[in-house]
């Protein structure tokens, strides 16, 4: 046994769990509560019918009254745990109930005659039970695989034009020199703190006038000029020497060749980070799509999330359930691509 | 970012069997080399320069560069009309509505009440949650820099909220405090009565701050841990032969040293507490009365809710826009005299 908690107390080279190893892993374990905590919580209470929802205080795991299936009763009855007038205790399905005057009988004897009890004598059988009650009728009215296939489009699209038109601007305007070209690169450094929310009626307006309203292309175009994105990959190209530009044009490769086929390859790392971050931004992306789209079947998944709050008021169970659909796909993208996108952010903080 | 040093499997490929994207990538760059060569011959090296930096420029002149200066336009017209030249021009006198108060302090005495409401918000919110954000971030960068079992799991856990979008985070801790919530539940058992969190002023506000520090924190932890970790190990070995301390290394050795990335998440953190938007809207939508109405806000509900005022929404978006070029000019002069160092 004290072989056991030596081994256990052990950490790495060095002797005890010292007060500050209990510390540190406390606020970690602390931590970790925090984090996942509320989204757990989530995700139990989506799959909990309202009865359990308006419960207080609540329970954690979503429990529901036990059902039984009983001959000659076309639907399951919800059983009860009945205290009789010799104290005993018997477990009664419930055939109907007026106030508080509950019928039941025997599931072991269905062909007996229900007998009436008060409801003070009853106690709820419940079970463990994830109903997806929550998610089917959420669907109803939440068009999850609309909203989720224009995010993707949006994201997609929007990441991959980025990535082009920012690499070629941070191209041009490491490895040229020419006219202007201090003056493009302080334009465009000098708007990196105004983003598209300070400037949102100017912004609508020139999205109209080019006919982009409620279209995806509205969303995805205006953003992609991310003056983020062009420091990012000129930084990095920066670092990148022009000697290797120059052994390729002496072997005949014209600047596009050059572009493509040997500065891509090496600012991939830099490409790698500016990927993650117009990933995200764009996924949860909320103010510019919710004014550019108006049309439901043009929203993104925060935007549909959004109304849908708004036109069910009260039916907090069904947007329960449609906030963790609306959850799901980036926390699977997370849990596979996890290690690249912690070690991707934290080197963009090194520039 | 400094290292030229590339991996192998980055170089121009020359690999024997070429997987299919290689394929299909070097296919299109070939396609396209044949019309971009045949323009190259044409235009010259200098014009495939300028050929490359024109998307980008087109896009963010289009989208970005022309509607700041059309928001001139309508800071300085008025009416409700959209289009320019239907709005007449009234000079300054948008601007001065948002400012037009009796006392500047007391925004119950301005025209604009929200407006400076608005503001004061803001500032109470920018200055409580980045130095709310900063401590947490540093405090859970340095713990996570120990030596400790699962770095790498726990690094996940903190930076897990961050990819949430801000209307699931919202949604989620409005469900957390409702007032049959968990945390009610949890209160009850320490004999403490339910609180109404999202309609009591002081809990909203409070709670604003606390969620999106707990939806952004990971990302400036990341950044910190970065920084912790790119500090050399002899400086705490020289630091350990003199003789000192846990307290002494962290004030004479790790902070001084963090500087430069402390100073990035400060400035990054400080540009987006200013712009802070979106979980509020979901969260609280400014309420309870306009206690959590922030400025961004603002000109979202004058701009396109309601009444739908174009030139007080542009006026307002001028004022912030001027804050942020002088949080802009801050973070240069910092950087600037770091780089004297």
């Amino acid at each position: 046994m004290s072989q056991v908690i030596d081994f256990l107390s052990n950490t790495k080279g060095r002797n005890r769990l010292s007060l500050s190893d209990i510390l540190t892993y406390t606020y970690l374990l602390l931590g970790t509560f925090i984090m996942f905590g509320p989204v757990i919580w989530l995700v139990m209470s989506s799959f909990k019918p309202v009865t359990e929802l308006n419960r207080f205080p609540p329970r954690l795991l979503p429990y529901q009254q036990t059902m039984i299936e009983v001959a000659g009763y076309d639907d399951p009855l919800p059983l009860w745990d009945v205290t009789l007038e010799d104290g005993s205790v018997q477990r009664m399905a419930e055939v109907s109930h007026f106030s508080v005057a509950y019928e039941l009988i025997d599931p072991n004897n269905p062909t007996m005659e229900p007998e009436t009890f008060r409801r003070n004598n009853l106690k709820i059988v419940e079970e463990v039970r994830f109903s997806f009650a929550n998610y089917i009728d959420g669907v109803q009215s939440f068009d999850f695989f609309t909203y989720l296939t224009n995010s993707v489009i949006i994201t997609v699209f929007a990441t991959i034009l980025t990535l082009l038109v920012n690499s070629m601007a941070a191209f041009s305007l490491s490895k040229y020199k020419y006219a202007g070209r201090d003056a493009f690169f302080i334009v465009m450094i000098s708007t990196l703190m105004v983003p598209l929310s300070v400037i949102l009626v100017p912004a609508f307006l020139v999205v109209q006038s080019v006919g982009w309203l409620d279209s995806l292309i509205g969303v995805i175009i205006p953003g992609a000029a991310t003056p983020t994105g062009v420091f990012l990959l000129r930084q990095y190209m920066l670092t990148i020497p022009d000697e290797l530009i120059d052994a390729a044009r002496i072997d005949g490769a014209s600047e596009w060749r050059i572009y493509a086929q040997v500065i891509i390859p090496l600012a991939a790392p830099a490409l790698a980070v500016l990927t993650i971050f117009s990933v995200m931004w764009r996924w949860n992306d909320f103010l510019w799509p919710l004014i550019v789209l108006q049309s439901s079947d043009n929203y993104t998944l925060q935007v549909g999330l959004n109304a849908f709050r708004g036109d069910l008021q009260t039916q907090f169970h069904l947007i329960l359930a449609m906030t963790v659909l609306t959850l799901l796909p980036i926390t699977v993208v997370f849990a596979f691509l996890q290690k690249y996108i912690t070690t991707g952010i934290a080197t963009s903080g090194m520039k | 970012m400094q290292s030229t040093s590339t991996s192998g499997k980055n170089k121009p490929s020359l690999v024997p069997n070429p997987s299919i994207l290689e394929t299909i990538y070097y296919g299109v760059i070939n396609l396209l080399d044949t019309v971009f060569s045949r323009i190259q011959s044409l235009v010259g090296i200098k014009g495939m320069a300028y050929l490359f930096v024109i998307p980008n420029l087109l896009i963010f002149g289009i989208f970005i560069l022309l509607p700041m200066i059309l928001n001139f336009g309508y800071a300085f017209t008025g009416g409700t009309r959209l289009f320019l030249e239907d709005r007449p021009y009234v000079g300054t006198r948008n601007i001065e509505q948002l400012f037009e108060c009796e006392d500047l302090l007391d925004y119950r005495t301005c025209r604009e009440d929200n407006f400076i409401r608005a503001i004061g918000n803001t500032a109470w919110f920018v200055v409580s949650q980045v130095s709310l954000m900063v401590i947490v971030s540093l405090l859970t960068a340095l713990i996570l820099n120990q030596r400790i079992v699962g770095r790498a799991f726990f690094r996940s856990v903190f930076f897990y909220p961050v990819l949430l979008s801000p209307i699931v985070v919202a949604l989620m801790w409005n469900w957390i405090l409702t007032e049959n919530g968990i945390i009610n539940a949890f209160l009850a058992n320490f004999g403490i009565e339910r609180i109404p969190f999202l309609t009591k002023e002081f809990w909203a506000r409070s709670w604003v701050v606390l969620i999106s520090v707990w939806s952004q924190m990971g990302f400036y932890t990341l950044i910190l841990l970065a920084g912790l970790q790119s500090i050399p190990s002899d400086l705490y070995e020289a630091a350990d032969i003199d003789g000192a301390n846990v307290w002494n290394k962290f004030w004479g050795v790790t902070l001084p040293l963090l500087m430069p990335t402390m100073l990035v998440v400060l400035v990054l953190s400080l540009i987006r507490a200013v712009q802070v938007f979106d979980i509020v809207f979901a969260f609280t939508d400014g309420g309870p009365g306009t206690a959590t109405l922030f400025i961004v806000q603002y000109i979202y509900d004058i701009g396109f809710r309601g009444d739908r005022i174009p030139g007080m929404a542009a006026a307002a978006s001028l004022v912030m826009a001027s804050a942020l070029i002088i949080l802009t000019i801050f973070q240069i002069t910092l950087r600037s005299r770091e780089g004297e160092f």
